[in-house]
């Protein structure tokens, strides 16, 4: 029977890397033009985006302090010469026990409401999004690329001054109020800016072209053939809508969904200009831990939390495409 | 059609009128007299007067454009390595990496990737001392990190289009593979990638939030300023600068998409 042995260990794996490293040092060698396609991107990437987010695990496992920077060390030399390996999982354990308490909780009702915000205004993106894609799709090619394009126009415009506009045109005394009041057909004005509504409001206006364009994308290869047999057998065009667009044109619909829902999960700007003290979503009590608390480590440990809470509708997401687009054939 | 839609009509009209009316407003209330910005007091030019006066905002604008003009360069650059790796070389080490990498930030929420960028940035001067506290250098890191992404997806889709008997037919009449690429490949997705540095420059210049992570004390960029004057309230020499910006796009898009437009139809020709 074999012993284990530290020593051989460590051997296999010295082995094994500079191995790995010949190997790579071979692909160089060989092929540098392929080398340099690969490894600038992949390097830059792995420094400037896979490291920081190791580091932003690691620091969820420190302590802050009053020191420059604001978090303790994880791993440290003590006077003794002992080296000492901490993980505080205090920032964990307050959010878990923030979630215990339902009434008094601030970071778990700010995932839950981040959650049902972006699921209220993915739907009603969905809402106004569908007809504008279909219209797009059912348009003949001459009006079909300007109305594209008037979709995305706005998109290309700042969004901070989009969700600027929305404040102009809410508020008590704003322009839609005004505007209701003059016709009569309110007496007094609608209180909405500040309010989730408005929150809704400002999401749906800002990611409207992300759900457009899978939409459209996908109503396009329908075939007119299938409304039509629909219509022959006696199916009322409502009916057909929801029979045979509708089931058919699912896949843009999940894929646009996905691509509001997720960004509107983390985000900042919306809430924190159009909503009110309770709109509290996960952006805003991150950003607000960190510049207001200047709580480095409990700011890092709820950007885990919400890498989770993007990472599972995303896999969900990837899976359902792969499933549904086949394999590109080379 | 035997009916037309009307109900599908009415739908749409909301929805154009939704995306539009905002817009609208914003630059009719450019030219308000009156600094209550939804009072109409008369037409006046004089907040686009003022704007030009805002040293402030001035300055941030420049800080933004040179950050965007950087930011959206190499991203280009890199975003065509990495479309070009992915789309063309076949299998290699570290493929599947790459792959998540340059997808994973489109998704992530931009409080994380500037948090994430402003740890790196502080642990690596604690480490070699660089980068020297955070300014302009930093932002444009970590826009060219966020903006990578979106232009590799843009010169990757470009290149899944493309069949690559082109670039076979010109190995095998003896071009090394670098001539390919500059004399064969470029010239086929340069639309793409005019398209992913404009989106790339927009990019930049509209950030706030990573841009406020991993900003200095003298880097205030054109979001930044804008959020603070935002915050106090509605202040028309934002909706001047809205009007500016929403006629500058317009334009560019336009210029573009009609130059895009001629040099297919000259292609097909």
């Amino acid at each position: 029977m074999q012993t284990f042995s530290w020593t051989q260990l460590w051997f296999d794996v010295f082995r094994r890397m500079f191995a790995w490293l010949g190997s790579w040092r071979r692909e160089i060698h060989h092929q540098r033009g392929r080398a340099i396609v690969v490894g600038v991107p992949l390097v830059w990437l792995a420094v400037f985006f896979l490291l920081p987010l190791l580091i932003l695990l690691k620091i969820s496992f420190a302590e802050a302090s009053y020191e420059q920077p604001p978090f303790s060390a994880l791993v440290s030399w003590g006077e003794d010469q002992i080296l000492s390996l901490r993980f505080n999982l205090a920032n964990y354990a307050t959010l878990i026990a923030d979630c215990s308490d339902p009434a008094s909780s601030l970071y778990c009702y700010a995932y839950v409401n981040s959650l049902k915000t972006a699921a209220i205004s993915t739907v009603l993106a969905l809402l106004v999004g569908y007809p504008i894609a279909y219209g797009i799709a059912r348009a003949s090619s001459k009006w079909r690329l300007p109305l594209l394009l008037l979709v995305v126009l706005p998109f290309w415009t700042s969004s901070l001054l989009r969700t600027y506009a929305w404040i102009g045109i809410l508020k008590g005394n704003g322009v839609l109020n005004n505007t209701l009041m003059a016709l009569g057909l309110i007496q007094e004005p609608l209180e909405i800016l500040h309010t989730d509504i408005a929150v809704y409001i400002g999401i749906v206006y800002a990611y409207l072209p992300f759900m457009v364009l899978p939409l459209v994308a996908n109503l396009v290869k329908l075939d007119p053939l299938l409304l039509e047999a629909a219509a022959d057998l006696g199916c009322r065009p409502m009916a057909a809508f929801f029979r045979v667009t509708l089931p058919l044109s699912m896949p843009g619909v999940i894929a646009g969904s996905m691509l509001v829902f997720i960004p509107a999960v983390g985000e900042f700007v919306i809430p924190e200009l159009l909503g009110g003290p309770d709109s509290l979503m996960i952006g805003r009590v991150l950003w607000s831990e960190f510049f207001t608390n200047t709580d480095w480590p409990l700011a890092s440990a709820i950007a885990v939390a919400l890498l989770m809470l993007i990472v599972v509708p995303t896999l969900i997401f990837e899976y359902v495409q792969a499933k549904n687009s086949p394999e590109p054939k080379r | 059609m035997r009916n037309r839609p009307y109900a599908l009509y009415t739908a749409m009209a909301f929805g154009y009128a939704f995306l539009y009316f905002p817009i609208l407003s914003l630059i009719v209330y450019s030219f308000n007299e009156s600094r209550l910005v939804t009072v109409w007091a008369g037409f006046s030019t004089k907040w686009y007067g003022e704007l030009f006066q805002n040293e402030a905002l001035l300055d941030a604008a420049q800080k933004s454009f040179m950050v965007a003009t950087v930011a959206a360069t190499f991203a280009v650059t890199l975003g065509t390595l990495a479309g070009l790796a992915l789309s063309r070389l076949g299998r290699f080490r570290g493929r599947t990496l790459l792959s998540i990498m340059t997808s994973a930030p489109l998704v992530m929420p931009e409080v994380m990737l500037g948090l994430s960028s402003l740890l790196l940035f502080v642990s690596m001067q604690q480490l070699i001392g660089w980068p020297d506290g955070r300014g302009m250098t930093t932002i444009t890191i970590a826009h060219i990190t966020l903006c990578t992404s979106y232009v590799t997806i843009i010169v990757q889709s470009r290149l899944a289009q493309l069949d690559d008997s082109l670039e076979e037919a010109a190995m095998d009449l003896g071009a090394r593979p670098w001539k390919v690429f500059f004399l064969v490949t470029l010239p086929i997705i340069a639309p793409a990638l005019i398209a992913g540095w404009l989106l790339a420059f927009t990019l930049s210049l509209d950030d706030l939030i990573i841009a406020s992570f991993v900003s200095g004390p003298d880097s205030t960029t054109l979001p930044i300023e804008v959020y603070s004057k935002v915050r106090l309230g509605l202040t028309p020499e934002v909706n001047a600068l809205a009007t500016l910006i929403i006629v500058f796009v317009a334009v560019v898009i336009t210029v573009v998409g009609w130059m895009l437009h001629r040099s297919r139809a000259s292609a097909a020709s």
